[in-house]
């Protein structure tokens, strides 16, 4: 597990907690067949709060988030997206998604279609943005994550780094409330983890909801307010960052935190 | 000892590549001379085609052009072994139109050119809007006057003066200055996939003829089927919609569209002479069940894949058995169904066309096949993709239409065009039905007292034929993926 060091320290002015409940978790299990993947996860998230979940491979930390805009299924529990739960009714599922951002591990982009139209294609189809508007907006991401002159380019033509940026740009052009990141830095050499990192602490400063699966506990204690740590599909601790790498509690959290600091 | 130590005291310059290396010289001592066996190879390989084409060439080069029977041709050759080319002299119009009346000829070469330019703005994206409605309307007023009469001549002049007034804007204004006015606002011409849309209903009138509102009716048919979706939309929800917008259709198609026309006919009667589907052959009967088996057989095919994988399990049942069905039937069995049994299902007393019950066969046989190639393409993409569609919200037919489509038929583009290329090569088995495909003319003409026992000249000229368009296929679908190839450029 990498520690990439920060060059800047976060801004943590503008990073305020509101009471506004962004998504409360409650009672959920979830099986794939047999196997129990996640039990009885209970989680609140304000608006405005940045979580890191981490946690040892195969413990449900990207079950649980993909659950979070219904890629998988609950079995028990509710979950509820910006006061909208998630069942099987395809109009709520579809109004979360459309809230939710998500950002993946391998950034899933659109191979067929250059960066701009990567990022206009959902704007236009889902939310009916005009054309010329939906471009000066993935124009304007594509700058804040710093690559506007590749937007005519394809993915296949950019390096990794840049490609997780455009993702994460894509995302945003959608105007999420939340963004979810499933270990968005862990295909990549550390060079481009920066670069990613970077992004993402910029977002956290303007105050945009965050969790995100992560091993980069360097990111997680300049930017989260919250850190969870997931073990066999139970959240076994949470804390603040500082409280959580200075003093873990439990014995699977600090045999974890041995093994990747 | 610091044997280890070394420090580079002076770069060296660029050389060129040694001489044995590049050029022709190199090329051939590199990929034909590269040791001795692959010498020996190289020259048996050589001496073989040498041997092979001159053979040939000896076969093939034979000033029979002009002989009147199979005797004609034996005395100009005198005993040696020559191709007796009179047969396709005499025989060639046969072999490219069949029995089609030779006055009206017009209609299938106007149709073959229109489909070219239909197919245009659909396969090419390299051609202006300009050029494309200057070919299309020189074209059609063509074909106006070719029907001739005062309606014709007039339709003609129309044409001709739309054709020359693009085509002179297209000489005077270029193409820099054309966009300079389209961004300031200048009106641009219609998009040139209308024509794309209409020809289905526009080739089939040109080749079977009849009254002018065939094609108008059955047009409406999709008119109607919209409307109704649109309609009801609101009142009855997506899916009834989508129903609607299939029954109507039909039902027009079946129960009013034919009283329709006449109706139409009566009162304004407008038409070109019918041609009777037996008529039909040579490569003009081969290429009208090709191209539209083809054309359908592919979004036939997207569908079926689609089902296959749906969660729905009746739909996957459906999908399942048709394709596993079809595939396990050979298409002789598929075409005899059609010659014989279909007309047993059918209510007494319908005429259903032989050609299109042959069309509707090699449709559905092509579509199973085409469904397998697709799933192919759609299996090789990542999850992923699907994952990444959902999480930006796209529902389930705009992902795939935005998304997981356009990456899966690129994907498998070699095998739909396989696809295609064996469609077109078993249109010939027709033959065996009665049909006079070129290999079912190609008895006929060997039946006729003048040239029985010639096999190899018209064969020749047949799979002559053939290659053209099959190789025009696989070139075709190199360019597109060389076009379509986003990564690493
Ligand atoms: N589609 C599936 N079907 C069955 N089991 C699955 C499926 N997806 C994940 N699992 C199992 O569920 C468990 C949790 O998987 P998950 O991907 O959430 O782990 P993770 O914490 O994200 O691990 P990692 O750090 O390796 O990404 C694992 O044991 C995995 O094998
Ligand atoms: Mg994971």
């Amino acid at each position: 597990m990498s520690s990439i060091e920060l060059e800047t320290h976060a801004d943590r002015s503008k990073m305020s907690v509101s009471d506004e409940v962004a998504i409360e978790i409650s009672g959920m299990n979830k099986w794939y067949g047999n196997f129990h993947v996640l039990r009885d996860i209970n989680l609140t998230v304000n608006q405005g709060e940045r979580i890191v979940i981490a946690g040892p491979s195969g413990s449900g930390k990207s079950t649980l988030i993909r659950c979070i805009n219904r890629l998988e299924e609950h079995q028990e529990g509710s979950i509820i997206v910006d006061g909208t739960e998630l069942t099987s009714d395809l109009k709520n599922v579809d109004k979360v998604r459309s809230e939710v951002g998500m950002v993946f591990q391998h950034f899933n982009l659109f191979p067929h279609l250059t960066i701009l139209e990567n990022c206009t294609l959902a704007p236009i189809w889902v939310r009916k943005t005009p054309r010329k508007e939906a471009e000066e907006t993935a124009m304007h991401f594509l700058e804040k994550v710093k690559i506007p002159e590749q937007a005519l380019k394809y993915p296949g033509q950019l390096s990794g780094g840049q490609q997780q940026r455009v993702a994460i740009a894509r995302s945003l052009c959608m105007m999420p409330r939340i963004m979810l990141f499933d270990e968005p830095t862990s295909a990549l050499d550390p060079e481009m983890i920066k670069e990613v990192l970077e992004t993402m602490v910029e977002l956290a400063e303007e105050g945009m909801t965050m969790l995100c699966v992560t091993h980069e506990m360097g990111f997680a204690k300049e930017v989260a307010n919250r850190v969870i740590f997931m073990d066999a599909g139970q959240i076994v601790e949470q804390n603040e960052p500082e409280e959580f790498f200075n003093n873990p509690q439990s014995e699977r959290t600090k045999l974890f935190l041995s093994q990747i600091l | 000892m610091s044997d280890l130590h070394f420090v580079r005291s002076e770069m060296l310059p660029e050389r060129a590549p040694p001489a044995s290396t590049v050029g022709v010289v190199g090329w051939m001592s590199e990929n034909l001379f590269n040791g001795i066996v692959n010498s020996t190879l190289t020259i048996l390989s050589v001496a073989f085609i040498v041997w092979a084409v001159m053979g040939f060439l000896g076969w093939a080069i034979s000033p029979t052009w002009a002989a009147a029977n199979l005797r004609d041709c034996q005395e100009i050759v005198a005993g040696h072994e020559g191709a007796c080319w009179g047969v396709i002299r005499d025989r060639w119009k046969q072999l490219l139109f069949g029995f089609y009346p030779q006055e009206l000829y017009w209609r299938p070469i106007l149709s073959f050119v229109l489909l070219f330019i239909a197919l245009i703005p659909v396969l090419f994206a390299m051609i202006s809007r300009r050029m494309n409605w200057f070919l299309l309307l020189a074209v059609l007023a063509i074909g106006a006057l070719q029907v001739g009469g005062t309606l014709g001549v007039a339709l003609a002049v129309v044409l001709a003066a739309g054709a020359a007034f693009v085509g002179f804007q297209m000489v005077t204004t270029n193409k820099a200055d054309r966009a300079e006015q389209i961004a300031a606002g200048a009106k641009r011409l219609p998009n040139p996939l209308i024509f794309s849309v209409l020809y289905p209903f526009i080739a089939p009138w040109l080749l079977w003829g009849g009254s002018f509102w065939l094609p108008i009716v059955a047009l409406l048919g999709f008119v109607l089927g919209w409307a109704a979706m649109r309609l009801t939309a609101g009142v009855i929800g997506t899916l009834g919609a989508t129903i609607l917008a299939f029954v109507v259709p039909v039902l027009w198609w079946l129960f009013a569209a034919a009283g329709f026309a006449d109706v139409a006919h009566g009162i304004l009667p407008m038409g070109i002479e019918a041609v009777e589907s037996r008529l039909f052959g040579g490569m003009l009967l081969s290429l009208t069940i090709g191209v539209v088996a083809i054309s359908i057989s592919l979004p036939i095919g997207i569908v079926l894949a689609l089902g296959r994988q749906s969660d729905l399990m009746i739909v996957k049942a459906l999908c399942v058995g048709f394709i596993e069905f079809i595939r396990g039937v050979p298409l002789i069995t598929l075409l005899f169904v059609a010659s014989t049994l279909l007309n047993i299902f059918m209510p007494k007393g319908t005429n259903f066309d032989i050609i299109l019950r042959v069309i509707i066969m090699a449709t559905l046989f092509a579509s199973a096949y085409m469904a397998e190639v697709i799933r192919g393409g759609l299996a090789a993409l990542p999850r992923g993709q699907y994952e990444a569609a959902d999480a930006l919200g796209l529902d389930y037919w705009k992902a795939q239409r935005l998304i997981i489509m356009p990456q899966a038929l690129k994907i498998s583009i070699p095998g739909i065009v396989s696809t295609f290329i064996g469609l077109f090569k078993d249109t010939t088995l027709v033959s065996i039905i009665g049909l006079l495909d070129p290999l079912g003319l190609s008895n006929t003409i060997r039946a006729h007292t003048d040239w029985v026992g010639i096999y190899w000249e018209l064969f020749a000229v047949i799979a002559l034929m053939f290659f053209v368009f099959c190789f025009s296929m696989s070139r075709y679908s190199m360019y597109l993926e060389r076009r379509l190839r986003t990564d690493h450029r």
